[in-house]
């Protein structure tokens, strides 16, 4: 077992020692910093910038929980705080089936319903044209992705709130909201903070959905109308294409490189928070 | 009452209009309480008076129904799933059992609850004194401070705490903690005070503090009190409400529950046959 469980813990050690070997050569031509400040993208010209990429993926994240993550707490408030058991019992399965379902199903939900919805509806509003394969659509198909995971998280975060403290609250004139929003929900910051952490980090490595909802070209978007193209999506659109060009294998792995290590450092930060949060 | 304090610093978490009105007559009595929580019955036919600016503590086995009693009168029992509740129990002619919203909220405010384990908010330890006004609107730092220092000497707790009152509550030790709390709820001006076992998880010297506290404190406030210690019980105790299996068996001055009572009930459970 304590073999199985080390060879578990090594897999993910020689994954991040392959990926930095794979991508070793593109080093060779470029330093770090060109690599991820550089803006233009032409593989067939040895120019390799990763920065409309990084854009593309920060900026898909962040509109994923901007979105999902009032929504979220106040989901999980009210199946904390304000629910009654049926309607916990009803909702925790639905919760779950949600979180399960494949991510090609919220792709397709995406292109059929929000990209023309944002095409047709929403950016006419603000811009001359718009194909509807935009930011914003990856945003909200990846904060309906993760908002499941927050809300089950956050519930399990509140759980944790001893009822002696509501009481407390309570006892003292507090509604229930004052009492959600000045106790529960303050009592649980850095539980929040760590669930959003595990969430962004779930959001960065999203493929399939980003991949048929955010038009994928390689720009810097400048407003969330804008095609994007996340690191998820470049890896998975180009790699066994293509692979006769120099260089291109490695700046590939170079952009999986940077999606673990950023995925990694979240996981890691998130089990600290977590860590000290028990132990206090 | 309005307690000394609000009356220097001329304001009250009280509307002055209705001020006269809710404290004409403060009584706490219960008729006919029945109390189920799904289909079992928690508490039947209770009828009591609690007498004003007195202890009283109710004493009982062990699940007999004390605490269920204690959380009905500020209706903290709601949060309990599938708790039905029959009768009435009414402070000063207002029906706890049907108030709603706003009603509600000034009830529970009327009502203070020292709770059984304490239980700091998560918020500094001037914080915790200043929640309940601040959610009854009470603004500015001058009033605030005023409150802060008021209530915090009321329970003794002042010089212990006056150079950390920024710090976290929880870094108090037990005792000080209950003695936080109770200076919480008595932050926000309630007449009654309820202490579910408030003194079961302290250590004797603090338990004896807040005792101490409790007999001070009845000048100006009623409490009420569920103990399972019959010695403190009786050290502290005015009246007498005693409760078996969800019934009040006998009720009294302290003196003749203890020293005569009339059901056999009760003469077993203070002779220490069951508990």
């Amino acid at each position: 077992m304590l073999l199985l469980t080390g060879a578990s813990l090594l897999l993910v050690l020689i994954m991040g020692i392959g990926l930095y070997m794979k991508s070793a050569p593109i080093f060779e031509d470029h330093s770090l910093w060109e690599l991820l400040s550089a803006s233009e993208w032409k593989p067939f010209k040895n120019r390799f910038g990763f920065f409309p990429f990084v854009m593309g993926t920060v900026w898909v994240t962040g509109i994923a929980l901007v979105l999902a993550l009032p929504l979220s707490l106040l989901v999980a408030v009210f199946l904390t705080e304000y629910s009654r058991a049926w309607v916990k019992r009803w909702f925790y399965p639905a919760l779950d089936i949600l979180a399960a379902l494949p991510s090609v199903i919220y792709g397709v939900w995406g292109s059929l319903l929000i990209v023309p919805w944002i095409s047709e509806r929403l950016a006419p509003h603000f811009v001359e044209f718009s194909s509807g394969y935009t930011v914003l659509a990856g945003g909200i198909v990846l904060s309906v992705m993760i908002l499941p995971l927050l809300v089950s998280l956050f519930v399990e975060i509140f759980s944790t709130v001893p009822q002696e403290l509501r009481d407390a609250s309570q006892a003292l004139g507090a509604t229930r909201w004052q009492t959600a929003k000045k106790v529960v929900i303050r009592r649980s910051l850095p539980g929040i903070f760590a669930a959003v952490v595990l969430a962004v980090s779930r959001a960065l490595g999203e493929t399939i959905a980003v991949l048929m909802v955010c038009g994928n070209l390689p720009q810097v978007p400048h407003s969330i109308f804008d095609a994007c193209y996340p690191i998820p999506a470049l890896i998975a659109n180009n790699y066994g294409e293509m692979l006769s060009l120099p260089l291109y294998e490695a700046a590939l792995m170079f952009a999986a490189m940077i999606l673990f290590v950023v995925v990694l450092l979240f996981n890691l930060l998130s089990r600290i928070i977590l860590y000290r949060l028990k132990k206090s | 009452m309005l307690s000394r304090i609000f009356k220097q610093i001329g304001f009250s978490v009280i509307k002055p209009d209705t001020d006269d009105l809710l404290h004409a007559d403060a009584r706490l009595e219960v008729r006919h309480f029945d109390l189920w929580i799904g289909d079992q019955p928690i508490l039947k036919d209770i009828s009591l008076q609690i007498p004003e600016h007195k202890i009283t503590c109710i004493i009982g086995p062990s699940g007999c129904g004390k605490s269920t009693l204690l959380k009905s009168f500020n209706r903290l029992i709601d949060s309990v799933d599938g708790v039905r509740m029959r009768g009435s129990i009414t402070l000063g002619g207002q029906d706890i059992l049907r108030s709603n919203g706003a009603n509600l909220i000034d009830l529970r405010r009327r009502i203070g609850l020292v709770p059984q384990r304490p239980c700091p908010l998560p918020m500094s330890i001037y914080g915790n004194i200043a929640y309940g006004c601040r959610i009854h609107g009470i603004r500015g730092r001058r009033k605030l401070d005023a409150v802060v220092r008021h209530y915090l000497t009321e329970v003794g707790l002042w010089d212990e705490v006056k150079e950390r009152l920024r710090e976290p509550a929880g870094g108090l030790s037990i005792g000080q903690q209950q003695r936080l709390c109770l200076a919480r709820s008595l932050a926000v001006e309630p007449e009654f005070i309820l202490a579910d076992e408030a003194t079961s998880a302290l250590d004797p010297q603090s338990s004896k503090i807040v005792e101490d506290l409790f007999v001070k404190l009845k000048e100006h406030y009623s409490i009420i009190m569920v103990t399972h210690t019959l010695r403190q019980a009786l050290r502290i105790a005015d009246y007498v409400v005693f409760i078996y299996m969800g019934e009040v068996i006998e009720t009294g001055d302290a003196g003749q529950v203890f020293h005569h009572p009339q059901h056999e009930l009760t003469r077993n459970y203070l002779s220490g046959v069951f508990s």
